[in-house]
């Protein structure tokens, strides 16, 4: 029983972590149309930047989340301003330039930090395992799953109440008619990948104690948060939300119960979802 | 096919013909490399630049055709002529089935499926371990003796590799000047008026996904008796990309072009990160200054600039040019 | 005699707005209809349902008696369809000669071949030149399409649908964009079809399309609000409501 509280918690981390990564994701997708190839890049150098700043004073992980996902915006908006606004228009151009800043950067950190994986420390006060009746539970992990649906909680705010929130869903209702009204769409186009590079970056920090930082991380993450995108349906962030818990659990438990193949099993419900729905569980836009 | 483009050809032809008599055997080599790098290229280009469906998992095919070769001559222990059409019609067949999956959308969505699907291969290479012994990647097959003549003799291996480029690449240009192949072009450009017109365009994309992962599956093989080892990194997104940009870069949608990248490619990889120690970022920016500063590619490029100066303006007379915008 | 095109109780809604909201109608073989109605009327909408590019969400679409409306556009084709656009989509960089030749192609096998060289299909190009005479741009054979005038690529897209020689030809906003003139020699060529081909064709501006049709439909909000004979129709005041509430 203890087996399947402890993997039934690992997964909802883990979906929750694939949260903060694919949400982004979906919305720079659904938003501008750019698929961020980028995007595992910017996971793994939150990853790096915050434990850089937690080795370097900043002995609180949170506050180190808080820095490295500012300096991630920072990145992503330069790139989103310098890079990707000269080729708009050219969809094709975009993807091949997100792709070819991921090997940029993925070499940079390789470069700067090495190839061992640095480990993260978990916060000093989640270290020890909770108890609650009969069981054990890894508390950090707990807190992911938390923070998870708080950031999903917090979107939902932003998106469904907010002016900006107004603004971004006319962006990906109707980006003519959007631009007709007068909506700032460079602005916003910046703001918003701001945003979702810094949920990747934040991820990066906050999955450490989990994940750790190393070479390849990047690597690992990206096809998730494909997987997890195309299967909760481009530019939707309750798809996200689901897809990520979905690929949480399948992968867990597949990586649990049969490792092998574990990798093959993650990707059977995005085929599932997709031969039967394009536009994956919840989309909107079609892909 | 032009006089001029005849003319090019010719003495491609003539010099890869001659080289190994001319060159040591580190060009021979070399050489060989990047004739499968072109097969790869030239595939690729069929669905990239005449097809308009950028996918981002290509390596797939050759590593699978690859795979499926070392693994049948090393636990089975079968022989090169049962296993190579065993590894193409098997990657062949996988390549229906990614096909099939990824043209469940297009544009933006084809290649994140593209991308996931190869992704997916890539960790199950590094982890189905029983099969593909992980990170330690499978060594110790033989190149094949076709009639006798044995391949693992550099120069022999070396015009092996040209015959087979040669005929790829003539097939691949009969494909492209067939009426097939201007399908494939109209469902590039307006594939909604390709369907009014009565063409199944979806039909017309899988079939060129397929015959696209045939040819790389060809290349695969030549691959692995090349290099007689195949690691879960030869079906990586960096060896998706590396093809891709030698598409790019030569010259999507011609034929020409394909070829001209996978040299600039391997030249580069092979030459350049002898010094630089970081291939990915130099791929990396090589690739961010293409799409930015040359997104058409070398080939196109050159030729405009040709005609630019070595083509004389026609000079159009008024009463020719006022006939333009016509009474019937 | 059975009927070029029968549409019974078409629906079609995007989010709460109906599109096609009913429709009805029918258009014998040989038949001139002329669907005119305002903006937002539904008229092109209905065109791509007829064509394949939509699907309705109930009603019946049957094409010479048999029932097309779960088909995909270009096995419609297959059964004599054949229509043009009201934004242009030609191919740009290729000939008026070559554009015209996948028009041919598309109903052949031969689309089909990948071994043998386009080029080699002579009759295809003859058959291409032949057809671009009738609509009098043979001149322009060779040309690229990017480096035609409109009103052109406008009789490019007419000679396009007549080259496969359909049974029913669907033309979108026929005479949308081009200069008096123009629409002279376009309303000539339409008018000039064979009856072996039914036309229905859409346009907005009443005046000028007219002269082409027998049977008028006219659509407001997606309904059909008159139909009937020409003259009836232009003197019904109902029609006149219509386009004078706009």
């Amino acid at each position: 029983m203890q087996f399947w509280v402890v993997q039934t918690l690992n997964s909802l981390a883990l979906g929750g972590l694939l949260f903060l990564l694919s949400s982004g994701f979906s919305l720079i997708f659904g938003l501008m149309r750019i698929a961020n190839l980028t995007h595992g890049a910017f996971f793994m150098l939150g990853a790096y930047i915050g434990v850089t700043f937690m080795k370097n004073g900043v002995t609180n992980l949170w506050l180190a989340a808080l820095l490295g996902g500012l300096c991630i915006a920072l990145i992503g908006g330069l790139f989103e301003r310098f890079v990707l606004r000269a080729l708009a228009g050219n969809s094709q151009g975009q993807v091949l330039v997100t792709l070819g800043v991921s090997l940029i950067v993925s070499d940079l950190c390789l470069i700067i930090w090495g190839g061992d994986p640095i480990p993260i420390p978990t916060p000093e006060g989640l270290r020890l395992p909770l108890k609650v009746l009969d069981f054990t539970f890894p508390a950090y992990r707990l807190v992911v799953v938390v923070i998870a649906i708080a950031t999903a909680l917090g979107l939902y705010f932003l998106i469904e109440r907010t002016r900006l929130g107004a603004m971004i869903r006319a962006g990906v209702d109707d980006m003519q008619m959007a631009r007709a009204v007068g909506i700032p769409v460079s602005r916003l186009f910046t703001t918003v990948f701001c945003l979702g590079a810094a949920l990747a970056g934040m991820g990066g920090i906050i999955g450490g104690p989990i994940l750790s930082a190393y070479p390849g991380l990047d690597a690992d993450m990206l096809p998730l948060a494909l997987i997890v995108v195309i299967l909760g349906g481009v530019g939707s962030l309750v798809g996200a939300f689901v897809g990520s818990f979905i690929i949480g659990f399948v992968y867990t438990f597949g990586i649990a119960l049969l490792p092998d193949l574990a990798y093959v099993i993650l990707f059977l419900p995005m085929i599932v979802v997709i031969a039967f729905r394009p536009r994956g569980l919840f989309g909107k836009v079609s892909a | 096919m032009g006089k001029a483009q005849k003319i090019w050809w010719g003495i491609l032809a003539v010099a890869m013909v001659g080289l190994p008599f001319a060159a040591g055997e580190f060009y021979v080599n070399l050489l060989s490399q990047i004739f499968i790098a072109v097969i790869f290229a030239a595939a690729l280009n069929l669905l990239v630049g005449y097809g308009g469906l950028t996918s981002l998992g290509h390596a797939s095919f050759l590593g699978v055709a690859a795979y499926i070769s070392a693994w049948l001559f090393l636990k089975m222990g079968w022989s090169h002529l049962v296993i190579a059409p065993i590894a193409i019609i098997g990657t062949t067949l996988l390549a229906c089935a990614f096909g099939w999956i990824s043209l469940r959308a297009t544009g933006l969505g084809f290649l994140m499926l593209t991308l996931a699907l190869s992704q997916v291969l890539w960790g199950l290479g590094y982890r189905w371990v029983g099969v593909t012994d992980g990170d330690n990647g499978l060594r110790g097959l033989t190149r094949p003796q076709p009639f006798g003549i044995d391949l693992e003799n550099a120069t022999n291996f070396y015009f092996f590799a040209l015959i087979v480029t040669a005929v790829a690449l003539m097939l691949i240009a009969r494909f492209v000047h067939s009426p097939f192949g201007a399908a494939l072009r109209g469902t590039r450009d307006q594939p909604r008026r390709m369907s009014a017109l009565g063409y199944n365009v979806w039909m017309v994309r899988w079939l060129t996904f397929v015959y696209s992962g045939f040819w790389v599956a060809v290349a695969g093989m030549l691959f692995i008796y090349y290099n007689k080892y195949i690691h879960p990194s030869s079906l990586s997104l960096t060896a998706s990309a590396e093809a891709l940009l030698a598409v790019i870069a030569g010259g999507a949608g011609t034929l020409g072009g394909p070829v001209v990248g996978a040299v600039i490619v391997v030249l580069l990889k092979n030459y350049v990160s002898s010094y630089v120690e970081r291939w990915n970022m130099l791929l990396g920016f090589v690739f961010v200054f293409i799409v930015i500063f040359m997104p058409e590619g070398l080939v196109p490029g050159v030729k405009r600039l040709w005609l630019r100066f070595f083509v004389k303006p026609v000079v159009v007379p008024p009463e020719a040019a006022a006939g333009k915008e016509g009474q019937p | 005699m059975t009927a070029a095109l029968e549409i019974r109780n078409l629906k079609k809604a995007f989010g709460g707005l109906p599109a096609t909201n009913d429709v009805s109608l029918t258009v014998m073989p040989g038949e001139r209809r002329l669907i005119i109605g305002p903006n937002g009327a539904g008229k092109t909408t209905l065109f791509n349902q007829i064509a394949g590019d939509l699907f309705c969400d109930s009603g019946s679409i049957k094409l010479f008696g048999q029932e097309v409306s779960r088909l995909k556009t270009h096995r419609r084709t297959h059964l004599g369809v054949a229509r043009t656009y009201q934004i242009i989509t030609l191919f740009p960089k290729d000939t008026l000669e070559h554009n015209l030749v996948l028009s041919l192609l598309g109903l052949l096998k031969t689309r089909w071949n990948s071994m043998m060289s386009l080029r080699a299909n002579g009759h295809l190009y003859e058959e291409a030149r032949r057809v671009l005479a009738t609509v009098g741009l043979e001149h322009l054979a060779a040309r690229p399409i990017s480096e035609v005038s409109y009103g052109e690529k406008r009789r490019v897209e007419i000679a396009m649908a007549l080259a496969q020689k359909p049974k029913l030809l669907l033309l979108d906003e026929p005479l949308a964009g081009l200069s008096r003139e123009e629409r002279v020699t376009v309303s000539k060529l339409v008018s000039g079809i064979s009856r072996d081909t039914t036309v229905v064709l859409i346009e907005h501006d009443m005046d000028v399309a007219l002269d082409l049709a027998d049977q008028i439909t006219v659509l407001h909000y997606g309904k059909v609000i008159v139909e009937g004979p020409r003259a009836e129709v232009v003197a019904d005041p109902r029609t006149k409501e219509v386009y004078l509430g706009h």
